[in-house]
C-alpha cells in the first residue's frame, strides 16, 4: 500500500537530463571530518576554553561542508550526514521526557553505547531536528531529506523499565515521531526516512513496526515523501508483510551480499518504491561505476524504473570520508548512465515484462 | 537450616575506567580482542578489573566471589576464541541481543589450556579466609553449540571433545567452591534427539572434574521436556532456571513432574533490565517458586541474576548484586522462621 507514488517527481531537478528520473539519495550518516572530532574532545574537556559557541559554530560549519559534499557527488537528496548526531538512539534519548543515561554498555569487544533506561512515560518536549533541517534547508540547493530513528528501534534499543512491554513504548514512542513530523513538515520537510535497524534484528516483530508506521503517518500529507530504512537481515521474514505497510519507499541494504535476497522482492507484487543499496557501506573500496550499474539492474528485477530510487546501502559514517564520497560520485554518476540507456531503450526492465498484463 | 546463597553468573560489564583505558590499549576492531597473548600492559588493567570486581562483591556481601571474566571479549565463547586449535571468523550474533562475539572455528584436535585456571588463581589471591571461589564456565553444549567445527566434522564428536576440554580446564582449577556451568543454548537451541543423552554425559563429564558444588545454569527460556529428562541423568547439585524472561509454568511443570537436584538455582533478578528490583519482592520470589514445588525441600538454594549482567550499565550491576545479597539474606530468615512456626 504505497501511500502517494506521485510524490517523487517534486525531486527531480529541473535541469534533469533524461526521461527516466531514478531518485539519488543517502541513508544519512556520513564520517565526520577530523576536526570536528578534535572539536568534540575540546568541547568535552572542561578545562578547555572551546565552549558552546564554538561548538555551535564548528557543527554548524561541519553541516555546511558536508551538505555541500552531498551536492558536489550530484545526489538529488541530500542531508548534512547527521554531523550533530553521535548515536542513533542517543540523540533522541536525550531530547525525549522519559529516558535517563546510566552509563555505556557493550555492544561487542570494546565498543559500546550509551543504552538509555525509559524510567517514566514518554513525553514530547522540544522539538528534535526541526532547527537540524531549517540550517541544511538553508545550506542546500537540492531537497533535503530527513533521517529519524523509528519507535520500534527506540524502544527496543533501550531498558524498559516503565511500559509493561516494549510494543506499548513503541506505540507512545511513534505518537511523538508522528508530532515531530509534523513539526518538519510545517517547517518545509518533503521527505522523510524512518530507520528501524531493530527490525533487521527481530523481524517477527513486523507487525509491530507496521503499527508504529500507521502512528507515524497519520494526518501526514502524501506529499510528503516517507521512507523505511532497514538494515540488513532475513528480509523473507518482512515481506510481503512491508507491502502493507502505510510508506512511499522501503530502503534495503542487499549489496554487502551481492543481491542474494532480491529474489524475495521479486514477486511482482513488491508495493512500495524501492530504495535499493547498490553501493556498500561497509567496505572502504569503491566500486567502479559499471559495477554500480550492474547493481542498480538488481533494483529493475523487483520495480519499473519509476519506482526505483537509488541509494548506498546504509550510512556510511563507518568509511573513511573520501570512500564515502566517491561512492556517492559513483553511484549518482551509475545512475545517471543508466538513465540515459533507459530512455535509448538499450535496457530490458524485467520487473515490468514479468509482470501479469493488467487486463486483457 | 535453610542455605540461600547470594550468587552470580560472573561475566560483569568492565568498570567504565576499564572500558576506556582498555579500548585505549587494545582498539576497536576485531583483531584487537583478547587471543590470550595479551602484553603486560593490558595484563595489569585486567587485574586492576578483577580487584575491582572482587571488592564489588565483597562490599555487597555476596556469599560467593566470582572473578567476573572481564577478559572474555567473546561472552561465552572465550574459553575457545583463545586456544591455538581455534581461528576466529567473523562477527556473530550473540542470541538475540544486540551483543556481538567472534565466531571460534575449531580447526585442529582441542587441549585445554588453563587460560580459565589462570584468572582463578589471580582472582583466588584476592580473596581472603571467609570467602567462597566460584568458578564459570560455559556448558559443553553451549560452548559447542557457540562455535564451528571445522576439525571434528561429526556433531556428536564435537560436542564429546568441547566436553573433555572443559573438563581439562576444570581439572587445572584451584580450589572452589562452585562451579557455574552456563547453558543457555541447552533451552534456547535444546539439543536433538541425537544430542540428548551425550550432551548430558558432556556435562556429567565436566561436572566429574571438580569436588565443588555444580550447578547447570539455564536463561532466556524454559526446559524442553525431554532435553531435561536427560539432564537429569548428569551428576549435579543444582540445575539453574530463569524465572525472570523464561516461562515459569513450563519450568515448574519440568520440575514437579521430572524432579530436580537436591539444590536449586533461581534467576530472579533482571540481568537484561536497569530496573532495581526491591529485595524483599526477590526474597518473596525464592519463597515462592518454595511453595510451587511442594514435593521437594532444597538444600541450598542460589539466588542470581538470570544471565550474565554485562548488559548492563556498571551502577545498576552493582547496584544488583546488592540486592541478591540483601535477598538471600531476607529469604533465608524467612525461610528459619518458617520452620521453626513448623
Amino acid at each position: 500500500m504505497s501511500r502517494n507514488p506521485e510524490n517523487r517527481e517534486q525531486f527531480r531537478p529541473e535541469s534533469h537530463e533524461s526521461d527516466h528520473f531514478l531518485l539519488t539519495t543517502v541513508v544519512g550518516s556520513y564520517p565526520k571530518p577530523k576536526w570536528l572530532n578534535r572539536a568534540r574532545d575540546h568541547f568535552e574537556d572542561d578545562e578547555h576554553s572551546f565552549g558552546e559557541t564554538e561548538w555551535a559554530e564548528a557543527t554548524d560549519d561541519a553541516c555546511r561542508v558536508i551538505t555541500h559534499e552531498h551536492e558536489r557527488a550530484g545526489l538529488d537528496t541530500v542531508v548534512d550526514g547527521e554531523m550533530r548526531r553521535e548515536e542513533m538512539v542517543e540523540f533522541f534519548a536525550e531530547r525525549i521526557d522519559g529516558y535517563e543515561f546510566n552509563g555505556p554498555v557493550k555492544v561487542w569487544g570494546h565498543n559500546y553505547f550509551d543504552k538509555p533506561s525509559v524510567v517514566e512515560g514518554v513525553e514530547y518536549d522540544e522539538p528534535w531536528l526541526v532547527d537540524e533541517f531549517e540550517f541544511v534547508d538553508d545550506v542546500a540547493e537540492r531537497p533535503v531529506k530527513v533521517p529519524i530513528t523509528g519507535p520500534y528501534t527506540l524502544a527496543n534499543w533501550a531498558f524498559n523499565e516503565a511500559y509493561d512491554d516494549d510494543e506499548a513504548l513503541a506505540y507512545d514512542l511513534a505518537d511523538l515521531v508522528n508530532e515531530e513530523i509534523e513539526k518538519l513538515v510545517e517547517a518545509g520537510a518533503r521527505y522523510i526516512q524512518i530507520d528501524e535497524p531493530a527490525l533487521a534484528t527481530t523481524p517477527d516483530d513486523h507487525a509491530i513496526v507496521g503499527e508504529c508506521l500507521e502512528r507515524i503517518v497519520s494526518d501526514i500529507d502524501d506529499e510528503v515523501r516517507i521512507g523505511l530504512h532497514v538494515c540488513y537481515g532475513d528480509y523473507s521474514r518482512v515481506y510481503p508483510e512491508i507491502n502493507d505497510y502505510p510508506i512511499d519507499e522501503f530502503d534495503v541494504e542487499l549489496c554487502n551480499d551481492d543481491y542474494e535476497q532480491i529474489d524475495t522482492f521479486a514477486d511482482g507484487n513488491f508495493a512500495p518504491d524501492l530504495a535499493l543499496g547498490v553501493v556498500d557501506a561497509h567496505v572502504a573500496e569503491v566500486e567502479p561505476v559499471a559495477e554500480i550499474k550492474e547493481n542498480i539492474l538488481q533494483g529493475l528485477k523487483v520495480v519499473p524504473p519509476e519506482k526505483l530510487t537509488i541509494s548506498p546501502d546504509c550510512g556510511l559514517k563507518l568509511l573513511p570520508r573520501e570512500a564515502a564520497y566517491t561512492k556517492m560520485e559513483n553511484m549518482v554518476q551509475a545512475a545517471r548512465e543508466v538513465e540515459a540507456e533507459l530512455d535509448a531503450g538499450e535496457i530490458d526492465v524485467p520487473a515490468v515484462e514479468d509482470a501479469a498484463p493488467a487486463d486483457d | 537450616m535453610i542455605d540461600v546463597v547470594a550468587t552470580t553468573p560472573g561475566l560483569y560489564p568492565l568498570p567504565d575506567w576499564a572500558k576506556d583505558d582498555l579500548s585505549d590499549l587494545k582498539g576497536h576492531q576485531k583483531h584487537d580482542l583478547i587471543d590470550g597473548d595479551e602484553d603486560a600492559a593490558v595484563a595489569d588493567a585486567y587485574a586492576d578489573v578483577r580487584a575491582d570486581f572482587v571488592a564489588d562483591q565483597r562490599d555487597a556481601g555476596l556469599d560467593r566471589i566470582v572473578e567476573g571474566q572481564g577478559r572474555w571479549d567473546d561472552m561465552l565463547a572465550h574459553p575457545l576464541t583463545v586456544q591455538e586449535a581455534v581461528e576466529t571468523g567473523g562477527i556473530v550474533r550473540y542470541y538475540d541481543n544486540n551483543n556481538f562475539y567472534r565466531d571460534p572455528r575449531v580447526v585442529a584436535d582441542l587441549d585445554a589450556s588453563g587460560d580459565v585456571a589462570a584468572e582463578l588463581d589471580a582472582a583466588a589471591d584476592l580473596l581472603d579466609d571467609g570467602d567462597a571461589l566460584q568458578a564459570v564456565l560455559p556448558g559443553p553444549y553451549t560452548l559447542a553449540d557457540l562455535a564451528t567445527d571445522d576439525h571434528y566434522g561429526d556433531e556428536a564428536e564435537f560436542l564429546d571433545a568441547v566436553g573433555d576440554f572443559l573438563a581439562g580446564e576444570v581439572e587445572a582449577f584451584p580450589a572452589h567452591e562452585t562451579l557455574f556451568l552456563l547453558e543457555p543454548s541447552y533451552v534456547t537451541n535444546a539439543p536433538g534427539e541425537d544430542l540428548n543423552e551425550l550432551a548430558s554425559k558432556a556435562i556429567d563429564r565436566v561436572a566429574g572434574a571438580t569436588d565443588a558444588d555444580v550447578v547447570v545454569q539455564t536463561y532466556w527460556e524454559a526446559f524442553e521436556e525431554t532435553a531435561y529428562a536427560h539432564l537429569m541423568d548428569a551428576d549435579v547439585d543444582a540445575v539453574g532456571f530463569d524465572f525472570v524472561a523464561a516461562d515459569r509454568e513450563a519450568n515448574l511443570e519440568c520440575i514437579n513432574e521430572l524432579g530436580t537436584a537436591d539444590d536449586i538455582a533461581l534467576g530472579l533478578v533482571d540481568g537484561q533490565n536497569t530496573l532495581v528490583e526491591d529485595p524483599e519482592t526477590v526474597a518473596e520470589r525464592v519463597e515462592w517458586v518454595h511453595d510451587q514445588i511442594p514435593a521437594q525441600a532444597f538444600d541450598t538454594t542460589y539466588v542470581t541474576p538470570n544471565t550474565e549482567t554485562f548488559y548492563l550499565p556498571v551502577n545498576k550491576h552493582q547496584a544488583k548484586l546488592s540486592v541478591l545479597a540483601e535477598a538471600a539474606e531476607i529469604a533465608a530468615a524467612d525461610a528459619a522462621e518458617t520452620e521453626v512456626e513448623a
